[in-house]
């Protein structure tokens, strides 16, 4: 067209779902000349528009690197089906939002990693980039790539695609990776990244060679060269007021999956839950002033004209001002007419109070995560909701006019026997019945049970990196007796039970734990047709077992039990929280032992040495 | 108050379906900070309602949507236009604001007909079936293309790519859409049953 220009020609946008995936010129993008800037990002999220823009961490880097007045970063994300198939078939290379320009005339291109499942989405982006896939194949014409985000705790698996892996939160290191870009122009990509191997926090694959024994365990992790660090070590940013949030947040025109106004309120979290991975790479917890919130909060929505706000964090219940944030944003929603989604919240009096005064209490359901069945497998997963915690929380909920629950669980935990799945069935039964001892007056219609589950999978850096996992035959036979269980109850009727693909977790569990072979099974099967693994209308579990046999790899070797002594592939990243930590609470998992929350009591993982956060709350 | 809000829409903002356009403007009702109304009841939303969809991949010089601005609140034209517009995205642009009579009706209601531009070569006019002329109000060759005043509204519509379909001479459906998609249409205009514009 003309005013605003488009890569893709009018035929092709028009044959395509939501052709607003592609044009960018939202309100609030970031707009500069091209020619004035030294470094050009291509930015992506490898998912589709509407999941990467719902993810704050993509927004957070993008406005960080556009701060920059020498950089000029912009966006990309995957296309969708329709549009990868009609790029494949006529050659068309993927292009940025913001210019349209092709991601191949970029500097640099950056991943977001939030979910191992993505990973054959990078291969899309590469591939329709025209970049080669792997680091070693790269020259000079070709961007740097580099990536950052939750996978980056285990980044093995994607190792060989990467030219360089960001460690740890962006604030902190990337000005720094910048400056010496810019500074080493023209010296060419291999000098380039052996300088920036030595930046704090910055993993460059192509240095550091894995050794394996003949049975396929990891036997030794070397770098190539002596001016660089034997481990890396994660980015922690301990003052959050004092980096910015989101200023101006770009306002996409098609619906998002967070159509909102997102509040990061802290990072980290206190409760220690074994399973959880992001309880422990992001220790310690850090939070947000609630004067630095209240400020960002009327900011965004002024800039956006949003219509509803959610807070984020791990366990915002945690939050100090909990209760003082909640009562500002509740007054200044109420006179706009914005809606306030709030996040899960612990349920208890004043939880329930507030959910009362933002809720449309007849439409929504109370949430509780015991993630199992019995209080003994709650015990060695150190989830710290008891029985009383949610019979006593349900009552009053359901006192209050609630009479919609939904229940998360796991299935496959560590120690877990029949009995604590047979006690996910029982768990929601006791629900009901307690629904019904309310007096029929005070009650509006049956009680609503949603019970779901996933399949456990074991995390790198959580007490749980150990654990074996079982085969998908074997999960759908525990969620097929969990299903049976729930109907033999009395209120079965009042009880729905949903579970998650265990093939989808198995792979899940092979990426999260896996090793640099793993790579060219990604890279096959992608060129098999793998792509949207996440999505489970697109997942395709025959193209992943071809590619595993293909490769001459096994899924159930890499989710096996691993020994306590095992070199683990991410062995060379130093998150500050110790592996001894980590092997006492496996250890008092084992024993049913249960450890107290970070303000009840420090367990010594180790982040303390990083002099911040709860760590040193309420001390002088 | 009722208001009668008029703008364009060019370039890749043509790509913008129109439930998204109007989501589009709720949400700069907000930032322009203007005292839009909101409906009673459950889900209280914006009262805004548009004259016609316009379809994806056209263009627009004369777009008209219809809000009520709150009791007690008075903005003048440009001080309503200027906010707005200092919150528009490079496309998009408010052109009028035009204060109604109490008892007027809604733009999608008073709406009969409406100018399209279509630019390109290769449509042939003697193509077009006797049962869709009758909705067509005028149709001529110019240089650039063809310009039509066709039936638009709630009792009588003409979708212009039906007009545009039979012109190229496109028989299968995806054959259709290619044929269609070499040409820019623009809506010129739109009316109300007195030939007047809206």
């Amino acid at each position: 067209m003309n005013m605003n220009k488009t890569y893709l020609s009018n035929d092709i946008l028009l044959q395509v779902e939501k052709p607003a995936r592609y044009i960018g010129n939202e309100q609030n993008m970031c707009i500069k000349d091209p020619a004035q800037v030294d470094i050009r990002i291509a930015f992506c999220f490898p998912d589709v528009y509407e999941i990467g823009m719902s993810n704050i961490g993509m927004q957070i880097i993008y406005e960080m690197f556009n701060r920059r007045k020498d950089t000029y970063c912009e966006r990309v994300f995957s296309p969708w089906v329709d549009l990868d198939k009609i790029m494949h078939e006529r050659d068309i290379e993927l292009f940025t939002l913001e210019t349209q320009t092709p991601v191949h005339q970029m500097d640099m291109l950056a991943f977001t990693m939030g979910y191992e499942l993505c990973y054959s989405n990078i291969m899309q982006v590469l591939d329709l980039s025209k970049i080669p896939f792997l680091s070693k194949d790269r020259t000079d014409d070709d961007p740097i790539v580099f990536g950052g985000g939750t996978c980056a705790y285990n980044p093995e698996p994607i190792a060989d695609f990467f030219d360089f892996i960001y460690i740890g939160e962006a604030e902190t290191k990337y000005d720094e990776v910048m400056d010496l870009y810019v500074s080493m122009k023209g010296k060419g990509r291999r000098a380039f990244l052996h300088e920036a191997a030595k930046i704090e926090g910055i993993y460059v694959p192509s240095l550091y060679e894995p050794d394996y024994y003949d049975d396929g365990r990891l036997k030794a992790f070397t770098p190539l060269y002596d001016d660089i660090p034997t481990t890396i070590k994660r980015q922690v940013v301990m003052d959050l007021d004092s980096v910015r949030f989101i200023d101006k947040p770009i306002v996409p025109f098609i619906k998002v999956t967070q159509d909102r106004v997102v509040l990061e309120i802290m990072r980290g979290c206190i409760r220690g839950c074994r399973f959880c991975q992001a309880g422990t790479i992001y220790r310690p917890l850090r939070e947000r002033s609630v004067e630095y919130l209240k400020d960002y909060a009327v900011k965004m929505l002024d800039l956006t004209g949003a219509e509803e706000i959610s807070l984020s964090s791990l366990s915002s219940s945690d939050y100090s001002k909990i209760q003082e944030l909640l009562e500002f944003l509740i007054q200044y929603t109420k006179e706009k007419r914005i809606n306030i989604s709030l996040p899960s919240l612990r349920i208890d009096a004043f939880s329930l109070d507030v959910m009362n005064k933002v809720q449309d209490v007849k439409k929504s359901s109370l949430t509780f995560a015991a993630e199992a069945g019995t209080q003994r497998l709650r015990d060695v997963i150190n989830k710290g909701i008891t029985e009383e915690d949610i019979m006593k929380g349900s009552y009053d909920a359901f006192k209050g006019g609630w009479n919609k629950v939904k229940m998360y669980f796991m299935l496959g935990l560590p120690t877990e026997t029949e009995d604590d799945r047979n006690g996910i069935g029982e768990l929601c039964e006791r629900i009901a019945e307690n629904y019904y001892t309310i007096p029929k007056e005070e009650r509006i219609g049956k009680v609503q049970i949603s019970a779901s589950s996933s399949f456990f999978v074991p995390k790198p850096f959580t007490p749980f990196q150990w654990a074996g996992m079982k085969t998908a035959a074997e999960y759908r036979e525990m969620a097929a007796g969990v299903k049976d269980h729930i109907r033999e109850q009395v209120n079965q009727r009042s009880i729905k039970y949903q579970w998650h693909d265990p093939e989808v977790s198995v792979l899940e569990g092979v990426f999260a734990r896996g090793d640099r072979r793993i790579s060219q099974v990604i890279l096959t099967a992608y060129k098999n047709g793998a792509l949207y693994d996440a999505w489970s209308d697109y997942f395709k579990p025959e193209v992943w077992d071809e590619a595993f046999a293909a490769c001459g790899l096994s899924k159930e070797w890499y989710n096996r039990e691993r020994d306590l002594d095992e070199m683990l592939p991410w062995d060379h990243i130093d998150i500050s929280v110790s592996k001894e930590f980590l092997i006492r609470e496996w250890n008092n998992a084992m024993n049913g032992t249960t450890t107290p929350n970070c303000r009840e009591a420090c367990s010594g993982c180790g982040a303390r040495c990083l002099g911040g956060g709860v760590c040193f709350e309420n001390k002088n | 108050m009722k208001i009668r809000i008029k703008f364009s829409k060019h370039g890749n903002m043509a790509y913008i379906g129109h439930l998204d356009l109007m989501r589009y403007f709720q949400k700069s009702m907000r930032r322009a900070d203007i005292p839009i109304k909101y409906s009673e009841g459950f889900s209280p939303h914006q009262i805004m309602s548009f004259a016609s969809p316009l379809g994806i991949g056209m263009e627009s010089d004369a777009e008209y949507f219809d809000i009520e601005t709150q009791e007690g609140s008075s903005m003048l034209r440009e001080e309503a236009m200027d906010r707005l517009n200092a919150v528009m995205v490079p496309g998009i642009s408010i052109l009028d604001w035009k204060e109604l009579p109490n008892d007027t009706k809604k733009s999608m209601s008073l709406l009969t007909s409406a100018d399209y531009e279509v630019k390109g070569s290769g449509l042939d006019l003697s193509l077009i079936p006797e049962d869709m002329k009758s909705k067509i109000y005028s149709i001529e060759e110019t240089k650039d293309g063809v310009f039509m005043r066709i039936a638009q509204g709630s009792t009588v519509n003409l979708k212009p790519e039906n007009v545009i379909n039979v012109m190229t001479g496109a028989d299968a459906e995806a054959d259709k859409l290619l044929a269609r998609a070499k040409y820019l249409i623009i809506r010129k205009e739109m009316y109300g049953p007195d030939g007047l514009t809206l």
